[in-house]
C-alpha cells in the first residue's frame, strides 16, 4: 500500500511569535521554522506502517519556495521513501493546499493519506477534510490509534468527551492527533544519507490547480493583553462578585 | 548498545564563527588545491546554525575581509556602519561622557546580530560542500588506544531521567575523525574536558569571564539612530565589581541592549540579571528604549582573560579555536574576529597536515601560527587591562588602561595574572545586601518573562544536563555560606531553593537553562557540571 | 444584501450540544433569517428545541439511522446541497464541526474561515491563529461564507421566543464509506481540563501532595477540573496531565481559579483567554493578580477551607437553570 503524507513547515513550536508591528503578518524572518509537529506524528505513523510491512511506499509532500525542503530532508531521513515539493512561493490557502495534495494522490494512486490535524501555524483545521472531499474518500479525523486491515482503516478519534471509532473502506485520509504516537528522533547517519537523495519538484500549473487566494488577510494583531481587575477583601466578597457581577457560580 | 559510526577528515564542534570560519576555510583550501576530497562535518547542538549565538555586536570585519572579501556582494548581513561611538561614565543620578577608548572605537566596524552572521556563514560553509548537523549535540570526546583525540560522539537521544534507555531511544553516534576542532565557544563542555586531560593551561593564568545579558528591542523610528554605538562604565555596578553596559542602534529599527558583569564579583547578593534590568532604567539608557518593545532575551558567558588565560590551542589530534580557547579581546569587547582568524589558522595549519598525509596525532604548529598572527599582537597589547580593573577597580582600572593604551601602547614590560572567579565569593554573612527595584513591565521584567523570550526548552523526560558533583554541597555550602548565589547569577531562573518536608532543596529548573555556562564557572566549589543535554534543544534566538 | 444564515446544529445524542447555543449567538449577529440544520437518527426532540429559540426561521430536520455517529461522509453532502440559498453557513468549532464544515466547504469549492472569535461584518471574521498568539482578521471574497464558530467566543445561551416551522428534508443515501464502531464517552463525573467550564488550578505553594487534596475537594464540589503550576507538576503534587500552560493545556473556561499560583509568564498563556480568573496567593505582587478579574491576598490554607464551605453552602440553594452541554 502507497502512503502519501503531508508536512508542513512553520515557526518552530518552541518559538513565541512576533506579530509584526505594521500588522501585516507575524515576523517568520530569522525565525526557527520546523516541521509541523502534528505532521512529524503523521509521518511517524506512516513509518511505523512500513516497518509493519503495511505500507511499500511513502511519500512526503510538502507545498512551498525552496527553503520548505528542509522539512522534507527530515522526512527522509526519518523514513520517507521518496520526497515531493510542490513550489509555491505565497503561503496557500487551506482549500488550495488540498487541491495539491488531491492531485498529487491521483496522480501517484496512493492508498492513505496521512496529515496531522491541523498546522500550528494557521490552526486551520481543514486541509486533510478538504483533500478527502475532493478526493471523494471517507476521512479519519483526529486520530489516536489507527489499524490497517483487510483493505479498510480502523480509526480512534479523539472528539469532545470522548473518543470515536470509525471504520473507513480504503482509500482514505487520516488525519493525526498529539497521542497517535510519539515520532523517533532523527539519527545522524539517517540525516547524512537524506542530504543527499534528490527531491522531486511540481509546480501547481502542472497538477492543474487554481493557486487564486479566496480569502484576504485584513491585518494580523496581538491579543489584547487582559488588564488587572480588582483585589476583594474577603471571601464573601469574592462570591458575592462571583455570583451578582461575573454571574459563574 | 553498540553505536554507528561515521568517519570524516575533519569534525568541528560548534557552528559559531570559529568553527564555521574554519569549516569555510577547510573547503576553500580544498578547492583551490583540487582536493574536493576533504570531508568537514560541523556539529551544533542548537536547533539550527545562529539558534545558540549571542554577542553585542559591534563586529570587525577584518577576518571576514580576508575569508570571504566579497561578503558585501554575498548580502551578508552586516548592513550597518557603526558611526557614532559614546563611552558613559553612568552615576547613579546622571552621567559623564568619557573620551572614547581608542580601544573602543569602531571606524569601519559593523552592528549587527552575530546569530544571523552565524546564518550566513552556515549557508557559504554548506555551499562549499561543508556538512552541517544543527540539533545533534557533541557529548563526548573519543580517544584512541595512544590517548590522542580521534574524534566524538553525538549525546544519546531518549534516555530517561535517571539514564536508563527509554521507547524512543537512540544511541548517539561516533564521528571519527582524523583530526577534531573545539569551536564551543567561551567554556565548552568538551574544550573544558580536553583541556583538563592534556594539561593544555598549565603555563597559563585562571580563565577569568563575565555574564553578558541582552535583550534586543523594537525602538519608535524617531528616537532609532542606525550605527550609534553607547558603552557604559559605573552605575549600577559599584567601583569594585568590572562590568558596563552596552546600547547598540542597528537596522529594522531594532537596538541591542545588555550589560556584562565580571564572574569575579564578590558580594553574592548580586544578581546579573537584576543589574541589566537596572541599568536599563537610566536616563542615559532608557531614552532609548521607551515606547519601544522588547523581542527578545539572551545570556551567555565570555572569556575575559585575554592572553595569558589562553590555554594551548593545539592537542594531539585537534584543537580548541575562537572563545574555547579564550581569545576575545576584553578592552575592546569584540571576540568574532579573533574567532574568526583563529578558526581560519586551524584550518590552514590542518589542511597542510591532511594533505601532507602527516600522522593525525602529530602537531600542526597551529600555537606558533597564531602567535605570528595579528591575533596574537593585539591580544597581547590588551593584556593588562583586565586584570588593572580586578586590582584596583573601576577608578584604578580606567586610570591605567589610559595610561598603558597612551603611555605604553599595550607594551608595557608587566603583565598582570588573572584568579579564578568562583574563589572570589565572600560569605553572604559578610557581604552588604543588595535591594533590586521590582519590574515595571514597561522597561523592566521578571525574570521568567524574560527567559520566555529566548524561546528555550528541552525534554523534561532526560537526565538532567546539570550535573551535581555532589548533591550536599547546594544546601551545606551554597546556601550556608553564600546565601544560594546560584540562584541570583543564573539568568534563566534555574535555580530555586525551596523548602520541602525535610528542609531547603536545591530544585533545578534544567528546561530553562539558556546554555549560557555561568553555574559551570561561578560556583563556588565547581560543584555544578554543565554538560550537554539531547540536541536541539536550548535558547532559540533569532537576530542575537 | 440581506444575509440568510444556515447553522448546522450539533447534538449530543439526543439534546442540543451547548456548542450549538454559542453557534446561534453569532448566527444572530449576522442579522439575518436563521434556519438550523439537524441531523441524526432520531432529532425530533431537539428539533423541537431549536424550533423555539429566537431568530429561527425554519428547521430543517434531517433524519435517518446513518446520521446517528454523525459521520462526515453521509453528512457533508447533506449539508453541501443547501450552501447555495444562504449567505452563512455555520457550524460550531468542535470536534463535530471542524471534522464537516471543510469537508462541506471543499465540495461545494469555497475557502472557509475556522475558529471565528469576533463577526466583523457579514463578510470580514477574526480567528486566532498561532495557539492564539495572534488574532487574524479575514475578507472573506467566497459568494458564500463557511464559518466554523469557536463556542467559548460567543454567549452559551437560550434565547427562548422562536416558533419556527420544522422541514423535513431529503437525506439521500447513505455513502457507506465509513462507519462508526465504536463509541466511548468519558464516564468520569468530573469534567475534562480543556472543555470544563470551571478550573480550579493549584501552584507549589500548597507545600505537598495532601494538601493538594484541598483543591481536588473544592472542584468536586464545583464540578470542576483540577489544574495544575508546572512547579505543583514538578513538585509532584499533580499528575503531569492537570498541568496547564505554555507546555501544558491551553484552558479558556468560564470561570478559572488560580490559588497558590504565582503566575509565571509560562503558565499564563495557557489560561489567560479564560472568562474570569479569580487569583488567591499570598504575594500580592504576584504576576497572576496582573491578570486576575478577582484578586484575594492572603493564606489559601485559611481562604480555601471557608471559600470551599461557602460554595457547598450556595450549592445547596436552588439556582436559576442553565444550558448544559
Amino acid at each position: 500500500m502507497k502512503v502519501l503524507v503531508g508536512v508542513k513547515r512553520v515557526i518552530d513550536y518552541n518559538v513565541n511569535i512576533r506579530v509584526k508591528s505594521d500588522g501585516s503578518g507575524v515576523e517568520t524572518e530569522n525565525v526557527r521554522m520546523s516541521a509541523n509537529p502534528f505532521d512529524e506524528i503523521a509521518l511517524e505513523e506512516a513509518v511505523r506502517l512500513k516497518e509493519a510491512g503495511i505500507c511499500s511506499e511513502l511519500l512526503a509532500v510538502t507545498v512551498g519556495d525552496e527553503a520548505s525542503q528542509e522539512v522534507l530532508r527530515s522526512a527522509l531521513a526519518m523514513g520517507a521513501d521518496r520526497a515531493i515539493r510542490i513550489d509555491v512561493t505565497e503561503s496557500p490557502q487551506p482549500l488550495n493546499v488540498a487541491a495539491l495534495l488531491a492531485a498529487v494522490a491521483r496522480e501517484e494512486a496512493v492508498d492513505l493519506v496521512l496529515l496531522g490535524k491541523q498546522a500550528i501555524d494557521d490552526d486551520a483545521n481543514q486541509a486533510g477534510q478538504m483533500t478527502a472531499a475532493l478526493l471523494g474518500w471517507p476521512q479519519g479525523t483526529f486520530a489516536s490509534e489507527l489499524t490497517i486491515a483487510e483493505g479498510r482503516a480502523r480509526v480512534a478519534r479523539e472528539i469532545d468527551g470522548g473518543q470515536q471509532t470509525v471504520e473507513l473502506d480504503l482509500p482514505a485520509v487520516v488525519t493525526a492527533d498529539l497521542r497517535l504516537n510519539e515520532p523517533r528522533f532523527v539519527k545522524l547517519p539517517a540525516m547524512m544519507k537524506a542530504k543527499k537523495r534528490p527531491i522531486e519538484e511540481r509546480t501547481p500549473e502542472a497538477l492543474g490547480v487554481d493557486m487564486r487566494p479566496r480569502v484576504e488577510r485584513v491585518k494580523v494583531s496581538e491579543p489584547v493583553p487582559r488588564e488587572a481587575g480588582v483585589k476583594v477583601a474577603d471571601v464573601d466578597e469574592l462570591l458575592d462578585k462571583l455570583r451578582n457581577e461575573a454571574g459563574v457560580i | 548498545m553498540e553505536r554507528e559510526q561515521i568517519e570524516m577528515d575533519v569534525v568541528i564542534v560548534g557552528a559559531g564563527p570559529a568553527g564555521l570560519a574554519a569549516a569555510i576555510r577547510l573547503r576553500q583550501l580544498a578547492q583551490d588545491q583540487g582536493r574536493d576530497d576533504l570531508s568537514v562535518c560541523v556539529l551544533e547542538k542548537g536547533p539550527e546554525v545562529g539558534a545558540h549565538i549571542l554577542s553585542g555586536a559591534v563586529i570587525d570585519p577584518r577576518s571576514l575581509d580576508e575569508l570571504i572579501p566579497d561578503w558585501r556582494d554575498l548580502k551578508a548581513p552586516l548592513k550597518t556602519p557603526a558611526v557614532d561611538d559614546h563611552f558613559l561614565l553612568l552615576r547613579e543620578h546622571g552621567s559623564l561622557r568619557l573620551p572614547t577608548p581608542a580601544s573602543l572605537r569602531n571606524e569601519g566596524h559593523y552592528v549587527g546580530s552575530l546569530g544571523n552572521l552565524c546564518r550566513w556563514l552556515g549557508e557559504q560553509a554548506e555551499a562549499l560542500g561543508v556538512d552541517i548537523y544543527p540539533g545533534f549535540a557533541a557529548a563526548e570526546v573519543l580517544y584512541d588506544e595512544q590517548g590522542a583525540v580521534r574524534g566524538v560522539a553525538t549525546a544519546d537521544t531518549g534516555l530517561q531521567p535517571d539514564g536508563t534507555p527509554g521507547p524512543q531511544h537512540e544511541p548517539g553516534v561516533e564521528i571519527v575523525a582524523g583530526r577534531t576542532l573545539l569551536a564551543e565557544g567561551c567554556r565548552g563542555s568538551l574544550s573544558q574536558q580536553v583541556i583538563a586531560a592534556y594539561e593544555l593551561d598549565q603555563d597559563a593564568d585562571p580563565q577569568t569571564y563575565g555574564i553578558g545579558i541582552k535583550e534586543v528591542w523594537e525602538v519608535d523610528e524617531s528616537v532609532h539612530r542606525p550605527g550609534t554605538v553607547v558603552h557604559t562604565v559605573g552605575w549600577p555596578l559599584d567601583a569594585r565589581t568590572y562590568g558596563g553596559g552596552f546600547l547598540y542602534h542597528f537596522d529594522e529599527r531594532r537596538v541591542s541592549v545588555g550589560f556584562v558583569v565580571g564572574l569575579d564579583y564578590a558580594n553574592p547578593n548580586l544578581s546579573p540579571y537584576q543589574e541589566m534590568q537596572r541599568f536599563k532604567t537610566h536616563p542615559e539608557i532608557r531614552r532609548h528604549l521607551e515606547g519601544g518593545r522588547r523581542l527578545s532575551y539572551g545570556a551567555r558567558a565570555l572569556v575575559e582573560g585575554g592572553v595569558q588565560s589562553c590555554p594551548k590551542l593545539e592537542f594531539p589530534g585537534g584543537m580548541l579555536v575562537g572563545d574555547a580557547a579564550g581569545l576575545l579581546n576584553v578592552a575592546r569587547i569584540k571576540g568574532t574576529h579573533t574567532a574568526m582568524k583563529s578558526g581560519m589558522l586551524a584550518a590552514e595549519a590542518v589542511f597542510e597536515h591532511w594533505a601532507n598525509a602527516s600522522e593525525p596525532a602529530a602537531a600542526t604548529g597551529v600555537d606558533r601560527a597564531l602567535a605570528d598572527s595579528w591575533v596574537w599582537s593585539e591580544l597581547r597589547r590588551a593584556r593588562n587591562i583586565r586584570p588593572a580593573f580586578a586590582r584596583w577597580g573601576l577608578w584604578g582600572g580606567l586610570a591605567y588602561a589610559a595610561a598603558d593604551t597612551y603611555l605604553f601602547g599595550g607594551r608595557a614590560p608587566w603583565t598582570f595574572s588573572q584568579h579564578a572567579d568562583h574563589e572570589q565569593l565572600q560569605r553572604q554573612s559578610e557581604a552588604s545586601p543588595i535591594e533590586y527595584p521590582a519590574p515595571d513591565g514597561e522597561l523592566t521584567f521578571p525574570l521568567l518573562s524574560s527567559v520566555h523570550l529566548s524561546n528555550t526548552n528541552h525534554d523534561e523526560h532526560q537526565p538532567c544536563h546539570l550535573r551535581l558533583r555532589d548533591p550536599d554541597v547546594p544546601i551545606q555550602v551554597n546556601l550556608a555560606e553564600f546565601g544560594a548565589p546560584e540562584t541570583r547569577y543564573c539568568p534563566a531562573g534555574v535555580y530555586e531553593i525551596v523548602d520541602g518536608d525535610q528542609g531547603p532543596r536545591l530544585q533545578i529548573n534544567a528546561a530553562n537553562c539558556v546554555h549560557c555556562k555561568t553555574c559551570d564557572i561561578k560556583d563556588p566549589t565547581q560543584n555544578i557540571q554543565w554538560q550537554v543535554p539531547q540536541g536541539g534543544e536550548g535558547p532559540i534566538y533569532s537576530g542575537m | 444584501m440581506t444575509n440568510t444564515i444556515l447553522v448546522v446544529a450539533e447534538t449530543a445524542g439526543e439534546t442540543l450540544a451547548a456548542s450549538t447555543l454559542s453557534t446561534l449567538t453569532a448566527a444572530r449577529e449576522l442579522d439575518g433569517p436563521i434556519d438550523v440544520l439537524v441531523a441524526g437518527a432520531r432529532p425530533a426532540a431537539t428539533a423541537e428545541n431549536l424550533a423555539s429559540m429566537a431568530g429561527v426561521r425554519r428547521v430543517l430536520v434531517a433524519e435517518a439511522p446513518h446520521l446517528a455517529g454523525g459521520l462526515a461522509e453521509d453528512l457533508s453532502g447533506l449539508v453541501a446541497g443547501h450552501v447555495e440559498h444562504y449567505s452563512h453557513v455555520l457550524a460550531p468549532a468542535t470536534t463535530f464541526g471542524k471534522n464537516l464544515l471543510p469537508r462541506v466547504a471543499a465540495l461545494v469549492d469555497i475557502q472557509m474561515v475556522s475558529d471565528v472569535t469576533v463577526i466583523q461584518d457579514a463578510e470580514t471574521f477574526v480567528h486566532p491563529i498561532y495557539a492564539g498568539n495572534a488574532n487574524e482578521t479575514l475578507r472573506v471574497l467566497e459568494p458564500h461564507k463557511l464559518l466554523t464558530i469557536r463556542p467559548t467566543a460567543f454567549a452559551k445561551e437560550v434565547v427562548g421566543g422562536g416558533k419556527a416551522q420544522l422541514e423535513r428534508i431529503d437525506v439521500g443515501e447513505t455513502q457507506a464509506q465509513s462507519r462508526e464502531v465504536e463509541l466511548q464517552l468519558d464516564q468520569s463525573d468530573r469534567p475534562q481540563l480543556e472543555s470544563s467550564g470551571i478550573v480550579v488550578s493549584g501552584g507549589r505553594a500548597f507545600g505537598s501532595l495532601e494538601k493538594f487534596r484541598l483543591l481536588e475537594e473544592l472542584a468536586a464540589d464545583l464540578n470542576a477540573a483540577v489544574g495544575a503550576s508546572r512547579a505543583a507538576v514538578d513538585a509532584g503534587y499533580a499528575p503531569n496531565d492537570c498541568q496547564v500552560g505554555q507546555t501544558g493545556k491551553v484552558v479558556a473556561p468560564e470561570l478559572y481559579i488560580a490559588v497558590g499560583i504565582s503566575g509565571a509568564i509560562q503558565h499564563l498563556a495557557g489560561m489567560t483567554g479564560s472568562k474570569v480568573i479569580v487569583a488567591i496567593n499570598k504575594d500580592p505582587d504576584a504576576p497572576i493578580f496582573g491578570v486576575a478579574d478577582y484578586g484575594l491576598v492572603g493564606d489559601l490554607f485559611e481562604i480555601l477551607p471557608e471559600f470551599h464551605e461557602k460554595i457547598r453552602q450556595l450549592r445547596s440553594e436552588p439556582k436559576p437553570e442553565l444550558a448544559e452541554g
